[in-house]
């Protein structure tokens, strides 16, 4: 790699400053600037299954109404908190790696991962029990005839809770990997960028629940 | 100037059709001259200011007047435009009411026909001259296009729901519709025809099927039928096979049917072959072909059948 | 000022051989490194998307069957147009030359997100297999814009395809995060917004389009995707789904995907034609204002490839207006370059050939686009050959040529050699005679009625179908002697001089090519296209 590490006059932090950037403030600027970017491209990319479920929506009101009586709203209200705990969880852990506090930095990251890991659970008894109810995606549903429509709101329930859930799967999987290298004492109140970035891609992906929850469990 | 329009356009043959091209001339006009002065203007620079050593350029950043100008001038034309094209499209988009409606479908790779009167047909529709046609117009398959270059109209025809477009009709004879969204295999033979007549020759076909079709002989009668109604589209004459079976030499042949039957071909079995083709399906094809039932003149099915006698 | 550095040509080490062997290639984070592998690889694209071309023109000499069936016409057309848009035309100029350039006209060592760029390169090359992969496992014959129900429902390798499509609108992405952020945080001391080149504005404005309207893209194909393996009932009418729901999807992008098309092809004619004219460029504020203005309404014109869908008379009026105003913009940047050239000191290499040709094609192209702007015309001519006409007007004429007209000029900066002139005028007279031949034939075509993607045509047209299609072929020598003297460059002596045209942007001041980490220590902004000191050039 043609990459060249610039050590500063202070302590092994600095290694982390990349050869192209002038100093560590326009890196995490910039870092952050990409990650706000990114954050763009994944509301556009939700987007379109929003927009996709609306115009579904007006065209079949009655089935949509009839369809959406099958979730859990319980379920749903429980993970909702879940998530929501799950950003609290993450900003204190933004907050303790900005105050070098190293064991809260990684509990909380591992609070923030359980959260995930509950909610993945949740929406695991939710499918098995549509699966056992025959509400399934397109051609497999069999709960009622495909003549009233209704398999059309299934299919979008799972693709967008399916998408989002992929989401979480992800950043469980960088989570996790923050996590090490918390343990590992990269992050200081030097340089904790990259759990800030996570941070923000956590918190994304909670509001993206809360657009779908009532979306698809509450509106009438 | 006529030359021109008759090389570049198709024939007017509608109302609509002229207040398009006289839009499509304004354009071609307005852009030639731009494009000339902008070449006018490259060309002189390349030829006026030739590189020489040691020239000064000077330093030019902007020029407010000017870009003004260059801004609303060409504003203004495309607001123009705009309108015109509006105005025209929208006269295009609104049918008058003592209309004649035509339903029109759409289906890999043929269209039927249906006049008010229940008379239907295959490819071809025949309308009196200067009265107005709409056609309400649906798919059973894919996305097609009903485009008549002599109309200057347009629409696609979608499955699952109706669009509709109108014309006018100015100009006797022939007017050829091609299908102008792409739909498979042959989307490109996918033509019909326009057939504009006067008022008595209308009527006689409506009625009896036209003059042509009653006087011509039968073996030519069904050569016309297989090349415009949308069976050469599938069935070939020279034996290759496609996604249907070839006519080269079936007639009076012995064929095992898929299910299981044995049938002779003979005029009966074409017959049926064209109004229940899927109870008439031969081992190793799919069920695509479309019914003819109702769609053709009993002199045209006789005819079909002298054809395909005639394939050796 | 703005004028070259008197830098000795030292054969010091460069970023071609500052580190050696494949796998330092392979895993280079360095944005020139990046840009050449994206240069051969949409340069492979579009010889295999021209090779389709040049089939499908060989058919076209005769009414019928020529050399191909129809279903194999059908999948011609399609890979024609996936390859070219998705493969080549689209990274061509942002990913191959701006990653090259960008960064040393901004005087940064790098771009923001070396790795991520480098992933984009990985992304691009995954797409590429997976379009292979629908080639050799059956084909795909929809059209490239996979109208549904057509494309939910016939035989082929349409799932391939489109995750294909999808993989490299990821790669499209993330090149244009990258840039936005380079852009917004690398710039040297001194230059600020109105300093940088009009190159940086134009892949600036492109890149806020690939990163706003490519998911959507992905979104689209996921549900097309979604439909064909599940059912899950949007776009198939059958099961009460929307097709021409699909298309509003598809263009939301697609539109703005041509923008993201023709305003790198712009960038870089705003600094061929100032370099060559020796003169200022005229109306810089404009120039990049358009670019901005042209992506932001360009999202808001798509249903104008819509316009005899079936759509409401009130969205295709609409859709009208604001088609005719996103023409502004662009008229306004072609008056602007030929401002620049008024009063000049030109000379004619093949950068400026090619910038002309540009000026005169995309005039062309962009004055058919009222035909089709305008309602009552593009009823009649939509989904006719004057619609392929007039794309390949300013995809072709406007982006190709002006990426042609860039690898000429930044040539020597990239691999240190110089081109043979000579050749060089030969190949561009070549293009420009074969390219006209063979498209402006087909406006005449499609006014007559001749629809597109036919495979069959009717007699009338035999003699227009091939006259073009001989335009199509001389279009390839050209392109093909091109690809021959450039190549041919490569061998001998190093010896391209740092600043061979007199360019004032500071990419010209390093060495051709450019050291690992662009320039020794930091550069300071200079002025771009300031020419008040007349610079001596080996003309």
């Amino acid at each position: 790699m043609s990459t060249a590490v610039v050590h500063d006059h202070e302590s092994g932090h600095e290694s982390h400053l990349q050869h192209h950037f002038a100093d560590s403030e326009q890196q995490a600027e910039t870092s952050k600037l990409g990650m706000w970017l990114f954050l763009a491209t994944e509301i556009l990319l939700f987007g379109g299954l929003f927009v996709g479920f609306g115009i579904s929506q007006i065209k079949y009101p009655e089935a949509f109404l009839a369809a959406h009586e099958h979730l859990q709203k319980p379920l749903g209200f429980l993970n909702t908190v879940v998530l929501l705990i799950s950003s609290w969880t993450m900003v204190m852990g933004v907050w303790s790696a900005r105050n070098n506090k190293q064991k809260a930095l990684q509990m909380f990251l591992l609070l923030t991962i359980a959260c995930a890991l509950i909610f993945l659970g949740v929406k695991y008894f939710e499918y098995s029990h549509k699966f056992e109810d025959g509400l399934l995606p397109g051609r497999f549903y069999t709960h009622s005839p495909m003549s009233d429509h209704q398999f059309v709101f299934f299919s979008f329930y799972f693709m967008m809770t399916g998408l989002h859930g992929f989401h979480i799967l992800g950043g469980i999987g960088v989570l996790t990997w923050i996590y090490l290298r918390a343990r590992r004492g990269e992050f200081s109140s030097a340089y904790y960028t990259p759990v800030d970035l996570v941070g923000l891609y956590w918190h994304l992906v909670d509001m993206i629940w809360i657009y779908l929850f009532p979306l698809l469990y509450l509106i009438k | 100037m006529n030359w021109l329009q008759n090389f570049t356009l198709p024939s007017t043959g509608s109302v609509f059709a002229g207040e398009v091209d006289s839009l499509f001339w304004f354009i071609t006009w307005v852009s030639v001259f731009f494009f000339l002065l902008i070449t006018v203007l490259i060309f002189y620079s390349v030829w006026k200011y030739k590189y020489r050593a040691g020239r000064r350029t000077p330093h030019l950043e902007h020029n407010t007047k000017l870009e003004i100008i260059w801004t609303v001038v060409p504003s203004i034309i495309l607001v123009v435009v705009f309108f015109w094209g509006f105005a025209g499209y929208i006269a295009g988009a609104v049918p008058p009411a003592n209309a004649m409606e035509i339903q029109v479908t759409g289906k890999k790779w043929v269209w039927s026909f249906e006049y008010p009167d229940g008379t239907r047909s295959v490819n071809e529709i025949h309308v009196p001259v200067n009265r107005p046609v709409k056609l309400v117009m649906t798919s059973e398959d894919v996305i097609h296009d009903f485009f008549i270059p002599d109309m200057r109209v347009k629409k696609d025809v979608v499955p699952g729901r109706y669009t509709q477009e109108w014309f006018n009709p100015t100009e006797l004879g022939t007017h050829v519709v091609f299908c102008a969204q792409y739909c498979g295999k042959g989307h490109s033979d996918m033509l019909a025809k326009v057939i504009v007549e006067t008022q008595a020759q209308y009527e006689n076909w409506l009625a009896t099927g036209g003059e042509e079709m009653q006087k011509m002989p039968l073996k030519e009668l069904g050569a016309k039928v297989y090349e415009e109604k949308g069976c050469s589209t599938c069935h070939s004459l020279d034996g290759s096979k496609g996604n249907c079976p070839s006519w080269k030499g079936i007639w009076a042949g012995s064929n095992k049917m898929q299910d299981g039957r044995t049938m002779v071909v003979d005029e009966n079995y074409v017959r049926k072959t064209m109004m229940e083709p899927g109870n008439m399906l031969l081992p190793g094809y799919d069920n695509i072909m479309p019914s003819f039932q109702g769609l053709l003149r009993e002199r045209e099915i006789t005819g079909v059948i002298e054809f395909i006698k005639a394939q050796k | 000022m703005a004028n070259a550095v008197a830098y000795e040509q030292k054969h010091s080490p460069n970023y071609l051989n500052a580190t050696r062997g494949i796998w330092s290639w392979m895993t280079t984070v360095d944005h020139k490194r990046i840009g050449v592998m994206y240069l051969v690889s949409v340069l492979t694209a579009f010889l295999a998307g021209g090779i389709f071309a040049l089939l499908i023109r060989i058919e076209h000499l005769t009414p019928k069957r020529t050399i191909m069936g129809a279903e194999t016409y059908n999948q011609m057309f399609t890979l024609h147009g996936a390859i070219m848009v998705f493969l080549f035309i689209i990274p061509s100029v942002p990913a191959a030359l701006g990653n090259f350039v960008m960064p040393l006209m901004l005087g940064a060592k790098d771009v923001a997100f070396p790795r991520l760029n480098l992933m984009s390169y990985y992304l691009w090359v995954c797409g590429a297999c997976l379009a292979l992969g629908a080639i050799v496992t059956g084909g795909v014959d929809t059209g490239w814009t996979f109208y549904t129900p057509y494309s939910t429902t016939t035989t082929g390798s349409v799932t391939w395809m489109t995750m294909g499509a999808f993989v490299l609108g990821f790669s499209s992405i993330f090149t244009g995060l990258n840039f936005i952020a380079t852009v917004h945080k690398l710039r040297a001391p001194g230059m600020g917004w109105f300093q940088m080149p009009l190159f940086v504005w134009g892949i600036y404005a492109t890149a806020i389009i690939q990163v706003l309207a490519t998911p959507v893209l992905g979104i689209t194909l996921l549900l097309l995707v979604m439909e064909r393996a599940f059912k899950i009932g949007i776009f198939d009418p059958a099961i009460g789904g929307d097709p021409v729901l699909f298309q509003h999807f598809f263009w939301f992008y697609s539109h703005p995907a041509v923008y993201i098309m023709i305003l790198p092809g712009m960038a870089i004619i705003s600094e061929v034609i100032p370099t060559f004219s020796r003169k200022t460029i005229f109306g810089y504020r404009m120039i990049a204002f358009s670019s901005i203005a042209i992506a932001l309404i360009g999202f808001l014109v798509w249903g104008h490839h819509m316009f005899v869908s079936g759509q409401s008379e009130l969205a295709t009026t609409i859709f009208s207006a604001l088609t005719f105003l996103v023409a502004i913009p662009s008229a306004i940047k072609v008056f602007n370059w030929v401002a620049t050239m008024y009063k000049g000191n030109i000379s004619l290499e093949a950068p400026m050939l090619y910038a002309i040709s540009f000026l005169l094609l995309f005039a062309i192209g962009g004055l058919t686009g009222i035909y089709l702007g305008a309602l009552s015309t593009d009823v009649h001519l939509h989904d006719t050959y004057f619609v392929v006409a007039h794309f390949h007007y300013v995809m072709m004429g406007g982006t190709v040529i002006a990426f042609i007209a860039g690898l000429h000029y930044w040539w020597p900066k990239i691999t240190g050699h110089m081109y043979s002139e000579t050749w060089a005028r030969w190949g561009c007279a070549l293009v420009f005679i074969g390219f006209n031949m063979t498209f402006f034939t087909q406006f005449i075509l499609g006014s007559r009625g001749m629809p597109r993607r036919y495979y069959n045509y009717l007699d009338q047209f035999q003699p227009l179908h091939a006259f073009s299609s001989y335009g199509s072929f001389i279009l390839g020598g050209g392109l093909f002697l091109t690809a021959i003297y450039l190549l041919a460059s490569l061998r001998g002596p190093m010896n391209a001089p740092v600043n061979p045209w007199g360019g004032t942007t500071l990419e010209w001041q390093t060495q051709s090519p450019p050291i690992e980490h662009n320039f020794e220590g930091q550069p300071h902004a200079t002025t771009p296209y300031d020419y008040r000191e007349v610079v001596e050039t080996h003309v």
